[in-house]
């Protein structure tokens, strides 16, 4: 009892705000497992970073507008992959140039919206809501949006599963198979602009990148097997969220203001952890082999 | 706009412009646009992590500059490099929301960190970002052959004995200082776009390593200027016009190299048929 106690602080259990952050983390922790280990697998993790920078701008002109961050992070997204996709994001040459450009001009463009946010008398804070995030301010009128995307960013991954797995693994040898690579790719991006925006709402657009690279980087090195890989992804990410909310939650009675440290932080650094620790098991199973 | 505030801006802008454009040249030539957008934002922590315990920020921007890069270095020896960038990023830009949700009066220096303030530089910024800038050049100057060598044709310099990781680390050291000095002007989101749009579109004009240097540095300084001008007259932040001046000096470069192959290919062929 004291134990439980001292982990989960009084009302963490009867706090609404902590319910739907539970919720949304399983869901958003899940999806970017799943989707997260074709993106390190792809080595497209500065795409899902761009990605998710860029979902500022949908942020800040959907607060511009008065409308929610999670539709702003979604249309945004979906049109930035497909900016990727007609500048040549697919071929591996000059490909990061070309997502790099497309994130300076929408961040420039982020830049001009959180202005306006700003000196139009909107809500001040949401500089600092849409880039860091804010899991326990999600009202639960969201939640039916985000399992929608969440179920959608899966069903397409395990539809694409084997032709996707081939197309990463040898894009020739797909290719000579009949499978058209470059659609599954266009695809499989669209997929990964869902995650990201999923990401974003929990911890932030610039810090959504560590749902999707950090467990499944960390699940990568513990086994070779993708859909296990998946699974192992999943679990990490769900593990690093529901803990980073109970931290969170408890850190309320922490110094030095006693104002609570940012769920996405103690996630970001779980995340960070993890993948370390999996470097230190990977070493030593090195050694011993 | 050209009054005496308004020439700091302009001055300490056109060296953050011309160590941009050659810092810049190499990180397009290496690829190594992911490292470049990495190292400035996660410096970002630096800066907030300063204001905390009241150090100057320009230091803490060079700490965490510097330990993002030695991070990127070390840990992509063994990791995937890109996932392990994006790591290293992250955790350093949680630190920095960390470091800004304990300093209750930081929240709206949060914006201009990210996303520059030019117009507010005051004079004695001048200095220490000429010093920085000097020493950015001069380190480009002093590793420029070995780091030309082990961009274009890395088989040749490993041959050669310049180590590949000595090399990436002492190139992702220029970048750290080069963000130091950069990020208070123009922040730390946007000195990216600048260092990739300027050299890739300098790179489509010309196919000349010194040719396209120099003309990098003055798309550079374009691009700046204008974004200066631009956003003193409509009172819009700087890094509107930054980030969206880079991106169509890129895209322009770019449709004026497809339209000279088009017309060269025509020509040859002319030529072929009469």
């Amino acid at each position: 009892m004291s134990a439980a106690f001292f982990v989960f602080a009084p009302g963490f259990w009867d706090n609404e705000a902590v319910h739907i952050a539970l919720v949304i983390g399983a869901a958003v922790a899940i999806v970017t497992g799943v989707v997260g280990v074709f993106t390190v697998m792809r080595g497209q993790s500065f795409a899902g970073e761009a990605l998710g920078d860029i979902g500022t701008t949908g942020g800040s002109a959907a607060a511009l507008v008065g409308a929610g961050p999670l539709a702003g992070f979604v249309a945004v997204d979906v049109l930035a992959a497909a900016a990727m996709e007609l500048v040549g994001v697919q071929r591996v040459r000059g490909r990061d140039l070309a997502t790099g450009v497309v994130l300076g001009a929408a961040i420039g463009l982020a830049a001009l919206f959180l202005y306006l946010d700003t000196t139009q008398g909107a809500d001040g804070g949401s500089t600092v809501t849409i880039l860091f995030g804010s899991i326990f301010a999600i009202s639960s009128a969201t939640i039916p949006a985000v399992v929608v995307l969440a179920v959608l960013a899966v069903a397409m991954i395990v539809l694409l599963y084997r032709p996707l797995l081939l197309a990463t693994v040898s894009p020739e040898m797909a290719a000579a198979r009949g499978i058209p690579v470059r659609v599954v790719g266009a695809l499989y991006l669209l997929a990964l602009a869902l995650a990201t925006a999923l990401a974003a709402i929990t911890i932030g657009t610039i810090l959504s990148t560590a749902l999707l690279i950090g467990p499944a980087a960390t699940a990568l090195r513990l086994t070779r097997r993708p859909w296990r890989a998946m699974f192992a992804a999943a679990g990490l990410g769900l593990a690093a969220t529901w803990i980073g909310i109970v931290l969170a939650y408890d850190s309320y009675h922490w110094p030095p203001h006693e104002h609570g440290w940012p769920v996405s932080f103690f996630v970001v650094a779980l995340v960070f952890g993890l993948y370390l620790l999996s470097g230190a098991v990977e070493w030593v199973r090195e050694r011993r082999a | 706009m050209f009054s005496s505030f308004m020439v700091n801006a302009w001055e300490v802008s056109g060296i953050v412009a011309v160590v941009a454009g050659v810092v810049g040249f190499f990180t397009v030539m290496r690829g190594s646009a992911f490292a470049a957008h990495a190292i400035p934002n996660g410096s970002f922590a630096g800066a907030a992590g300063a204001s905390l315990v009241g150090v100057s920020t320009l230091f803490g921007l060079g700490v965490f500059a510097f330990i993002g890069a030695l991070g990127i270095g070390l840990l992509g020896r063994r990791g995937r490099h890109d996932a392990v960038t994006a790591l290293m990023l992250v955790m350093m830009l949680a630190l920095g929301a960390l470091f800004v949700s304990l300093n209750t009066q930081y929240a709206p220096e949060v914006y201009s960190l990210l996303f520059g303030e030019v117009l507010g530089i005051s004079s004695n910024a001048i200095a220490p970002t000429l010093i920085l800038g000097a020493v950015c050049i001069a380190a480009i100057a002093a590793l420029y052959r070995p780091l030309m060598l082990s961009s274009a044709l890395p088989e040749v310099g490993e041959a050669r004995g310049i180590g590949t990781f000595a090399i990436e680390l002492a190139f992702l050291g220029v970048l750290a200082l080069a963000t130091a000095m950069t990020v208070p002007v123009v922040g730390t989101l946007l000195i990216f776009s600048l260092m990739i749009g300027a050299p890739a579109a300098a790179r489509s004009l010309t196919d000349r390593p010194g040719v396209a240097m120099a003309l990098s540095v003055v798309i550079a300084l374009a691009i700046v200027w204008f974004a200066i001008g631009a956003s003193y007259e409509t009172d819009w932040p700087v890094g509107f016009f930054v980030g969206t001046g880079s991106a169509a000096a890129f895209v322009l470069a770019r449709l004026w190299q497809v339209g000279r192959e088009r017309y060269e290919r025509r020509r040859v062929l002319g030529s072929v048929v009469a």
